[in-house]
C-alpha cells in the first residue's frame, strides 16, 4: 500500500516574523515584513525596499557553534539553519551525537543562490590575489548544497541529503521531492524546505528587469499589492521555511504531533512554449499542473477549500487566477489568498515559507486576509466573487488547501494539503 | 540629429531581440515594439541598455513605461538629447 504522508514539524524564517508561534500572530494581523533598505538606497537601486528577516546575533548564536560562527557570511545558511533546526524540534525530534547517523532521515534543501556575501569576500581577496586568505569555510558557504549540507551535519541525517534549484518554485518543489522519496519507502523522514540569501547582489538583476516596484520607498509597507488594481511589481524577499514530512506510520508510532497531511502534488515545465518563456508562464502547463495535483492527490476540484497562490504582485496575477479557473472548472471558486502582501516575493524561500503557512492555516483553522488589496484588481473581480479574497483574516476551518509556485525557467509546482484524519 | 538616422539606429538596436522578422520589413514609428515585432517584454530592459549606449542618454523607469512603439521610443530619445 502507498504510504501516507504527513507534516510533524515546521519553522520559519520570514521577513515578517521568526518562529512559529510570531509567524501565525504575523499573518492572521496582516502584518508587513517590508522595510526601507539603506543600503538600496545608497547603491541607487530603484526599488529601495526589500523583506529581510529580523534576527539578532544571540539567536544565531543558538543555532551555530562558535566555530561555524567564524567567518559566517551566507544570510540563505542562516535562515536555513534556523528554519531547519526548529522544524526539527518542533517535531519532536531529538539532535543526537551517535556514532551513527539516522539512516532513515534526509534532508532535501533548496536554494537559488547561496552565499553570495562569502562570494563577494571571495572574489575580493581572489582579486587582490590573496587566494590563500580565503580560510576553509568559502567553499561550503557557497556551494550550492552547503545548506543541506549544514543541515544534515547538524541534524545528523544519513538518507539522502541534498539541494535543489527551480527559481521560485524551489521550495514547493523540495516539499514534493521529499514526500516521494517518503511514498516510495526509501525513507521515514524528510526534512524539506528552503532558503533564500537576502542584499543587493540577489536582488540587483531584478531591480534591472524593472519589475521591482519603485514608487513605494516612503511607505513600504504598502508595497507589494498581489491581486490589487496598483500592483507594480513584486517586492524581493529572502528567509527560510522548512517542514519535517513523516510517513504517517512512523509519526503516530513515535506519537508526534501531526499538523495536516500531504495527499502529494505535481510539478512540470511549459518547455517556454505556448506564451511561456524564460520569465513568463505556459498557461497551459499552470492548468495541467493544477489538473495533475488534484487528479494525483485523489480528490476533486470541488474539495478545495482554499488556494495559496503563486501571486507575486505583478500585473500577471490576473493571469494565475484564470488559470486556476480553468482548471478547476467549478462555479464556486475556493477562497485565496498570498502572503507576499506581507512578506514580499522571498524568491528560492517563498514555495517554502508559503508551505508553512498553508500548512498552519488548515491546523489552526483560519484563512490570512489578503494586505494591500483594499482595491482587487477589475480583472480578477470578473473572475471570481470578491469575497473569495478575503482582505480581513477569516476564522474556517480549512480541510483541502492547494499551493501553487512558479519559477523563471517556466517551471511549476502544485503540492495538495489536507486536514488529517485518522 | 535626423529623425530617420534615429529610427534607423532603432531598427539596428532592436533587430536581434527581434522573433517576428517580418515585422522588420515595414518598420516605422506605428511598430509596436512586443505586438509587431514580438520582442520577449523582459528584452526591452536590454533595448534600453543599448539605446543607452547608443545615444549616450538615461531612460528612467516612467519613460521606459511608456514605450511602447518605435514612434515612442523615438520621441523619449529626442527629448533626452535635447536636455542634454
Amino acid at each position: 500500500m502507498k504510504k501516507r504522508v504527513v507534516v510533524t514539524g515546521m519553522g520559519v524564517v520570514a521577513p515578517n516574523a521568526v518562529g512559529l508561534a510570531n509567524f501565525e500572530d504575523a499573518i492572521r494581523k496582516g502584518e508587513s515584513g517590508i522595510r526601507f533598505e539603506e543600503e538600496l538606497e545608497r547603491l541607487k537601486f530603484s526599488c529601495q525596499i526589500a523583506g529581510k528577516p529580523q534576527i539578532s546575533e544571540e539567536k544565531i548564536a543558538k543555532y551555530f557553534t562558535p566555530l561555524q560562527l567564524r567567518g559566517l557570511n551566507s544570510s540563505g545558511i542562516v535562515y536555513g539553519v534556523i528554519a531547519g533546526t526548529d522544524a526539527w524540534n518542533d517535531a519532536g525530534l531529538k539532535i543526537e551525537e551517535n556514532e551513527q547517523p539516522d539512516w532513515d532521515s534526509g534532508v532535501i534543501f533548496g536554494t537559488g543562490i547561496l552565499g553570495v556575501d562569502k562570494f563577494r569576500e571571495a572574489i575580493h581577496l581572489i582579486d587582490a590575489g590573496k587566494t590563500r586568505r580565503l580560510g576553509s569555510t568559502s567553499v561550503m558557504q557557497t556551494m550550492a548544497s552547503g545548506i543541506s549540507a549544514y543541515l544534515g551535519g547538524i541534524l545528523g541525517c544519513g538518507n539522502q541529503v541534498t539541494t535543489n534549484s527551480s527559481a521560485c518554485t524551489t521550495g514547493t518543489e523540495a516539499l514534493l521531492m521529499g514526500f516521494e522519496r517518503i511514498v516510495s519507502g526509501k525513507a521515514k523522514r524528510m526534512l524539506v524546505g528552503s532558503c533564500s540569501d537576502h542584499g543587493p547582489y540577489v536582488w540587483g538583476g531584478f531591480d534591472a528587469m524593472r519589475i521591482l516596484p519603485s514608487k513605494y520607498n516612503k511607505n513600504p509597507s504598502e508595497a507589494s499589492r498581489p491581486m490589487s488594481a496598483s500592483a507594480a511589481g513584486f517586492v524581493p524577499g529572502s528567509g527560510a521555511g522548512a517542514l519535517v514530512l513523516e510517513d504517517y506510520e512512523s509519526a503516530k508510532a513515535r506519537g508526534a504531533k501531526i499538523y495536516c497531511e500531504v495527499l502529494g502534488g505535481a510539478t512540470n515545465s511549459g518547455g517556454q512554449r505556448g506564451g511561456g518563456s524564460m520569465t513568463a508562464a505556459n498557461s497551459e502547463a499552470v492548468i495541467r499542473c493544477i489538473k495533475d495535483a488534484i487528479q494525483f492527490s485523489g480528490i476533486s476540484a470541488e474539495e478545495i477549500d482554499l488556494i495559496n497562490g503563486h501571486l507575486t504582485a505583478t500585473t500577471r496575477d490576473a493571469l494565475e487566477i484564470e488559470n486556476w479557473k480553468k482548471a478547476l472548472k467549478n462555479d464556486d471558486f475556493p477562497y485565496i489568498n498570498s502572503l507576499k502582501g506581507m512578506t514580499g516575493h522571498c524568491l528560492a524561500a517563498s514555495g517554502s515559507i508559503e508551505c508553512v503557512a498553508s500548512v498552519l492555516q488548515i491546523d489552526k483553522n483560519f484563512i490570512f486576509g489578503n494586505t494591500n488589496c483594499e482595491d482587487l484588481n477589475p480583472e480578477i473581480s470578473a473572475l471570481i466573487s470578491e469575497e473569495k479574497v478575503p482582505r480581513k483574516t477569516l476564522e474556517k476551518p480549512i480541510n483541502i488547501l492547494a499551493k501553487a509556485s512558479f519559477g523563471f525557467g517556466d517551471v511549476n509546482a502544485v503540492a495538495i494539503f489536507k486536514k488529517i484524519q485518522d | 540629429m535626423k529623425e530617420k538616422e534615429i529610427l534607423d539606429s532603432l531598427k539596428k538596436i532592436v533587430t536581434p531581440y527581434v522573433q517576428r522578422k517580418e515585422g522588420l520589413e515595414n518598420f516605422n514609428e506605428e511598430t509596436d515594439f512586443i505586438k509587431d515585432l514580438e520582442v520577449n517584454s523582459a528584452n526591452l530592459v536590454d533595448v534600453i541598455l543599448d539605446v543607452e549606449d547608443e545615444f549616450d542618454i538615461e531612460i528612467d523607469n516612467d519613460s521606459m513605461s511608456g514605450m511602447l512603439t518605435v514612434g515612442d521610443a523615438k520621441n523619449i530619445i529626442e527629448r533626452k538629447l535635447a536636455s542634454a
